[in-house]
């Protein structure tokens, strides 16, 4: 075999793949703050809304959770200036990762809901506590207690898949990746060390996240 | 005839100790019950005889072979001469009491299976579970449980039982079945290290009391010597807290 | 709109419908053999790393290392690293080979925590018991413990499939003549991005959504808590 692994010829290319990470980590971050309100929204009208709003909101969720992102992308990108929406690639990209987030930040935020317990809504009321105490001391920390390890992992997962924007021309990670590639033809170097960062990436992230529900939410579980 | 000699067994979970220098001599046919505050060693003695988990020092030698726990043949060997029945049952949930006690049977020994089953059945029939084969375990009482766990450990046909506080995790009213089942294997002969809380029951049926602290016999004696005239300070306290129940 | 009701007999067709059913076999096949394959693989990891079975530190840290890197991997930076690795060790393969291996890799890491997870709710007494009677840790595994943690390791394994299943349009990026590729074709052809992505989006929810009723029918059927069958 004549080629032999030279990352030598990657390493000045170092920096410029942290500042794609970088971008990685700001898409995931505004996928995910869109898909958490709006899954917030979805996730109440799933668990108390009726008729044929709730309806709409299944149908979406099921619809997406059941397509890939990729496909739902291309849709939005290719096939929304059909009816005249015309989107730019990174906007493209960041609407469809937070759509498609919404959707299982929707089922994420619905069984929270579920989770809170009669019996502590019954308690916090004969203890006399408002309405407003009662969320402000009852149901909120039982909310962000559950909902914290599982909403991390979303995070994570959304790190991840900012990739599919390199598909679409945005220069996050393994956009930058393709570009370096472009230029040395050290392929399997290249993203030998884009698969690294993301390791490292979603790594950090799970401990920061880890610690931080463990010290501020008192959250047992483990982060992805 | 002796059947088992522990000698100045030690073992240790990770840096603690658990078992410090425990001598014992079991004769055949002979019934020690080992007591003790909880926390004392008395289940960790056992489960070093099985060899769940492995001595520090010591030795233990059963019908004049001495163990290397650390030899897989060995360790074969003296677990086919001894059996446990575990507090907590320890049955295979996915299998029916029948199966519980054909398995090890079958699948360790490789015995012909309708020997083994006739055999189980019997087994079963004479802990009083005879129309029980077919349950699984969630359907069967802590009682049950426990009877089919002990037909279990008959089944391998061991020199000596060991029995793990066996009646402590069943309710009361249950407890009578699992002892009745005891005395008959007593009545039987057969070798015993009994782990126990039910000093009445100790009282009956052991040969010999082992009394343990901090994982060391602090006394050894026949029954009537270790309840009524307890030489060390320890057993003295044990004993009297126990007995005010 | 009146373009597209236009477009729609044509779009249509016997040949495109072929075409099209050629795809969507190939990406009901690479997701299966890619999922049966590193489920097995994902399996055989879980069980080098449970010391009730190996008491090696070595396969241990293996295992441990595999699954924990390899679940952290975006599927296109794997699809990637697979497409030069096999492209530079001088192998002639498919695409279709490249992108079930990237699936395989995939689910091996997660089949790997599934399978781990079952095997731990199991409870130690059980293995106590096995040992006591001198079974040896296979057998264990096989007669005693994994029957019991089949309910625990199947639900979500399932549906992480149906993850790889939509991860699987990715290998389009290499051409691989999936669902996803197929709607690239179509519309280079000059049908309308919205007939094409629409309709590949609907056989996607058709496979998907019915892969998910049967995980949770499974997992309603498996549950422990309703009484097995005799």
């Amino acid at each position: 075999m004549a080629y032999t692994l030279q990352f030598g010829q990657v390493t000045p290319y170092l920096w410029y793949m942290a500042g794609g990470a970088w971008i990685a980590l700001q898409l995931a971050g505004i996928a995910f703050l869109f898909g958490w309100a709006i899954g917030l929204v979805f996730a109440a009208v799933s668990e108390y809304g009726r008729g044929p709003l709730r309806w709409a909101v299944r149908g979406y969720v099921i619809f997406i959770l059941n397509t890939p992102l990729l496909v739902q992308i291309f849709f939005i990108y290719f096939a929304l200036p059909d009816v005249g929406i015309l989107l730019g690639s990174y906007e493209a990209v960041a609407i469809g990762m937070a759509l498609n987030a919404s959707a299982y930040l929707t089922e994420i935020q619905r069984a929270g809901f579920r989770s809170l317990r009669r019996q502590e809504l019954d308690a916090a009321e004969t203890i006399g506590f408002s309405r407003v105490q009662t969320i402000r001391y009852v149901v909120l920390p039982h909310i962000v207690k559950v909902l914290f390890p599982p909403l991390s992992n979303q995070y994570i997962i959304l790190t991840m898949t900012t990739s599919i924007a390199a598909i679409f021309g945005v220069e996050e990670l393994t956009g930058r990746a393709y570009n370096i590639n472009a230029e040395t033809f050290r392929s399997l170097e290249i993203f030998s060390i884009a698969a690294l960062y993301y390791v490292v990436l979603t790594f950090v992230a799970s401990t920061v996240l880890y610690w931080i529900g463990h010290y501020f939410f008192r959250v047992q579980g483990k982060v992805f | 005839m002796t059947q088992l000699v522990i000698d100045r067994l030690s073992a240790a979970y990770g840096a603690t100790p658990v078992l410090q220098d425990v001598d014992l001599t079991v004769e055949r046919g002979e019934i020690v019950s080992v007591i003790g505050p909880s926390g004392s060693g008395k289940s960790t003695l056992l489960r070093v005889l099985v060899g769940l988990l492995l001595p520090v020092a010591g030795t233990v030698t059963v019908a004049g072979h001495k163990v290397d726990y650390r030899s897989r043949r060995d360790l074969r060997a003296v677990r086919d001469r001894i059996a446990i029945v575990f507090q907590q049952y320890n049955l295979f949930q996915n299998m029916t009491a029948l199966r519980n006690v054909t398995i090890a049977p079958t699948v360790v020994k490789r015995r012909a299976p309708a020997e083994v089953t006739a055999e189980a059945e019997t087994l079963l029939a004479k802990v009083g579970l005879a129309d029980k084969t077919k349950s699984y375990p969630d359907q069967l009482s802590g009682g049950q449980q426990q009877r089919v766990a002990i037909a279990r450990a008959l089944a391998l046909k061991p020199e000596v039982l060991l029995l793990d506080e066996v009646t402590s995790a069943l309710d009361p009213e249950l407890v009578g079945e699992v002892l009745d089942t005891i005395r008959l294997l007593a009545r039987e002969g057969m070798t015993m290290l009994i782990v126990s809380h039910e000093m009445g029951f100790v009282r009956e049926v052991a040969d010999r009391v082992l009394f343990m602290a901090d994982g060391r016999v602090v006394e050894v004696g026949r029954p009537k010597q270790i309840f009524d005239e307890p030489q060390a300070a320890r057993t003295r306290d044990f004993v009297s807290r126990i007995l005010r129940h | 709109m009146d373009r597209l009701l236009e477009e729609i007999p044509r779009f249509f067709n016997y040949y495109n419908m072929i075409f099209i059913g050629q795809a969507f076999f190939y990406t009901t096949a690479m997701s299966f053999i890619g999922c049966t394959v590193g489920f097995a693989a994902g399996f055989g990891l879980a069980v080098m790393r449970h010391e009730r079975i190996f008491r090696s530190l070595v396969l241990r840290l293996l295992a441990i290392t595999y699954t924990e890197i390899f679940r952290r991997i975006p599927f296109l930076v794997k699809l990637m690293v697979v497409f030069f690795a096999f492209q530079l060790s001088g192998l002639e393969v498919s695409m279709f080979t490249v992108a079930v291996t990237t699936v395989a890799l995939s689910a091996a890491a997660f089949a790997s925590e599934n399978v781990r997870a079952g095997l731990e709710s199991v409870h130690d007494n059980q293995w106590d018991a096995a040992e006591a009677m001198n079974m040896g840790g296979l057998t264990a595994l096989r007669r005693v413990v994994l029957p019991q943690s089949w309910p625990v390791i199947i639900p979500p394994s399932m549906t992480y499939s149906v993850g790889l299943v939509k991860s699987t349009s990715i290998a389009s990026q290499i051409g691989v003549l999936e669902l996803t590729y197929a709607a690239k074709v179509m519309t280079n052809k000059g049908f309308s991005a919205f007939l094409c992505y629409g309709t590949i989006l609907v056989l996607y929810f058709v496979l998907c959504f019915s892969l998910n009723r049967f995980a949770a029918w499974l997992e309603t059927r498996l549950d422990p808590t309703r009484h097995r069958p005799a």
